[in-house]
């Protein structure tokens, strides 16, 4: 069972983990320096044997530590997920340990983290883009990319050589539109929130 | 309107689509499959190494089909997106509809009516059933079987009938509400949905008779792709799939939600992980969503079909907002500014017919996701495909990937 006794084992454990206010299920922060050891010690001794998800978030361009990676782990025994944040090194370059020798599971979330946020999993066998396609420039779960899209070149050369196409952002006039909440009603009146090209403003090139 | 035509040398184009062939010594062969081929059930394409017809290596390229659905949600309100998540897994679009609701009401802390969450496990049970049939009918034509399809697909057509008179959509449905559901059930539609699963056995048992027990459908599926409960583990499988190798996880039964503990079913598992088994298992969970189905059916609860103490959440009923100033103004607000859902995170995985479909949602408070995470059940199935396919033979691709019954929608979300 997920009580005290077993969050503070763990925790006395694995001392540079700690613990974090929660509401669903267990949360832990962990440093990624010893991610690998608490996963291993989750896997084996812990019966959280399934890696359910592992995403990343980012937490903004202003922020100290702007990518952290999420791990979502589930035990049969316990019938309980657990979920361990880990917040990525550098900045500009985000970097975390790859998990996918640990979980095999591993291995498309994190090709899919850097796919999206640009994290780059050290050691992982085959990091590269999942969904985006392989030349893709721009990473788009990422907080400064826009949702209207950025104007790209056509992933295959000889039909934009013929063509004279790119991928062009999306027409973002259409909504969705969303009120901010706060301020004059006159102020947070619903409008789309990614206003990267509007009427006033320019189409992004 | 001048429209522009331009020639284009198809040999060219040709020619650098096949650039994994330089990579492949004389004696093998590359073959790619898709992205659009009846095998691959959407937009699915694999680049695979041939020796004769043994595949020595397969490599799934995804993403034919991604929208971009988690930046699209960061960008909406949380009931704006429920016409999105039809799209995930549009073979069962009510199921979605659920799981995304209860994933938001966890994070608000909703407690919802009896009724409500009977409608619910009522309706998830039916897709399931929907998605089932189409599975095991295409799963028989991908083996060469095209008769056992016409009758999954002619039961599948009276359960959208009844999907339409609920929800007014036959496919897309945005059912649910955070907070509860768009309406009510409609006069008289649980006496057709008890005669529908009345009947459905009988299909299922023409299909049972053509395939089951089918010397050429054994042939073709017995043994084939067989994925060990520990490799089903390892590699993320959830649902049907994961049971079919002996796990028994069914977060139905493991971690109930929306009251799945009140009903009484079996979780059927499979013993060696081989396309058969996840046939078998899918015929089965059609048995046993039936057997639920009955059950919500035969209690079920009276009152409203909403969290009626959820005031910044859901909209109240239409002849109150008309008629009161406080529920305009409500209504008002839940429309522009979204549900207010306080600041925390939450993951939450429901048990749709595909695995399990998760949805992980931060919000930093007001009416948007900070963050919404969509774990889709066929992504991590389809994972295993790079370890699980070489070592079979070409034929053997069709037969696989029919079983796995993933669909792309979701998985390139």
């Amino acid at each position: 069972m997920i009580d005290q006794v077993f969050t503070d084992a763990l925790l006395d454990r694995f001392d540079s983990s700690s613990f974090r206010h929660h509401e669903d299920c267990l949360t832990l922060d962990c440093n990624p320096s010893s991610i690998k050891d608490l996963l291993t010690h989750l896997r084996d001794e812990e019966t959280f044997d399934l890696l359910v998800d592992l995403t990343a978030i980012d937490h903004g361009t202003n922020t100290e530590n702007r990518f952290s990676v999420v791990i979502h782990l589930y035990s049969r025994i316990h019938r309980d997920y657990l979920r361990i944040h880990s917040p990525c090194s550098d900045n500009d370059s985000p970097e975390f340990p790859s998990l996918s020798e640990l979980f095999p599971a591993a291995n498309w979330h994190e090709r899919e983290a850097f796919d999206m946020f640009g994290i780059t999993f050290t050691e992982h066998p085959n990091l590269k883009r999942i969904l985006m396609w392989d030349s893709y420039p721009h990473f788009p779960l990422r907080k400064d990319f826009p949702l209207a899209g950025i104007e790209t070149p056509l992933p295959a050369d000889d039909v934009a050589e013929v063509t004279q196409a790119n991928v062009d952002p999306a027409p973002m006039m259409g909504g969705p539109f969303v009120s901010s909440g706060d301020g004059m009603m006159s102020e947070s009146e619903p409008r789309a929130k990614d206003e990267s090209w509007t009427e006033q403003a320019e189409k992004p090139k | 309107m001048s429209t522009k035509t331009v020639e284009l040398n198809i040999g060219d184009v040709g020619a650098k689509g096949a650039d994994a062939s330089a990579k492949v010594d004389s004696e093998k062969m590359a073959l790619n499959v898709g992205p659009s081929h009846p095998t691959t059930h959407g937009v699915l394409r694999l680049m695979m190494d041939l020796d004769g017809d043994l595949i020595t290596s397969c490599e799934p390229v995804l993403g034919y089909l991604h929208r971009g659905d988690e930046k699209i949600a960061e960008n909406m309100t949380y009931n704006q997106f429920v016409p999105y998540t039809d799209r995930l897994d549009y073979l069962s679009p009510l199921a979605n509809n659920v799981a995304y609701a209860i994933a938001v009401e966890k994070i608000a802390g909703i407690d919802l009516p009896e009724r409500c969450e009977a409608i619910r496990v009522l309706v998830c049970e039916m897709a399931r059933v929907s998605s089932h049939l189409l599975g095991m009918g295409v799963f028989g034509m991908d083996a060469g079987a095209w008769t056992p399809f016409m009758y999954t697909f002619t039961e599948r057509e009276k359960l959208y009938t009844l999907f339409e008179e609920l929800t007014g959509a036959r496919f897309t449905t945005s059912y649910t509400r955070i907070g509860g559901v768009a309406r009510d059930i409609p006069d008289g539609w649980l006496d057709r949905v008890t005669h529908f699963c009345d009947n459905l056995p009988k299909a299922i048992d023409e299909v049972e008779k053509l395939l089951t027990r089918n010397r050429i459908f054994i042939d073709r599926t017995e043994g084939i792709g067989e994925v060990s409960k520990e490799d089903a583990i390892a590699f993320g499988f959830t649902g049907p799939n994961l049971r079919a190798s002996g796990v028994d996880l069914d977060l139905r039964k493991d971690k109930p939600y929306s009251g799945y503990e009140k009903y009484d079913f079996d979780v059927p598992i499979g013993t060696r992980g081989d396309c058969y088994d996840r046939y078998l298992v899918r015929i089965e969970e059609v048995r046993q969503s039936l057997r639920i189905i009955k059950q919500v059916i035969a209690n079920f609860p009276d009152g409203l079909w909403y969290a009626e103490d959820a005031r910044k959440i859901f909209a109240p009923p239409k002849d109150k907002i008309l008629s009161s100033m406080e529920e305009l103004i409500q209504n008002f607000m839940i429309v522009t500014e979204g549900p207010q859902i306080p600041e925390g995170e939450v993951y939450f995985e429901a048990e749709n017919p595909k695995g399990a479909l998760g949805f992980y949602v931060v919000s930093k408070g007001g009416g948007v996701p900070y963050r919404l995470k969509i774990r889709a059940p066929s992504f991590c199935n389809l994972s295993i495909l790079e370890h699980m396919v070489p070592g079979h033979m070409l034929s053997d691709i069709t037969v696989i990937l029919g079983s796995l019954d993933f669909v792309m929608g979701e998985c390139d979300r």
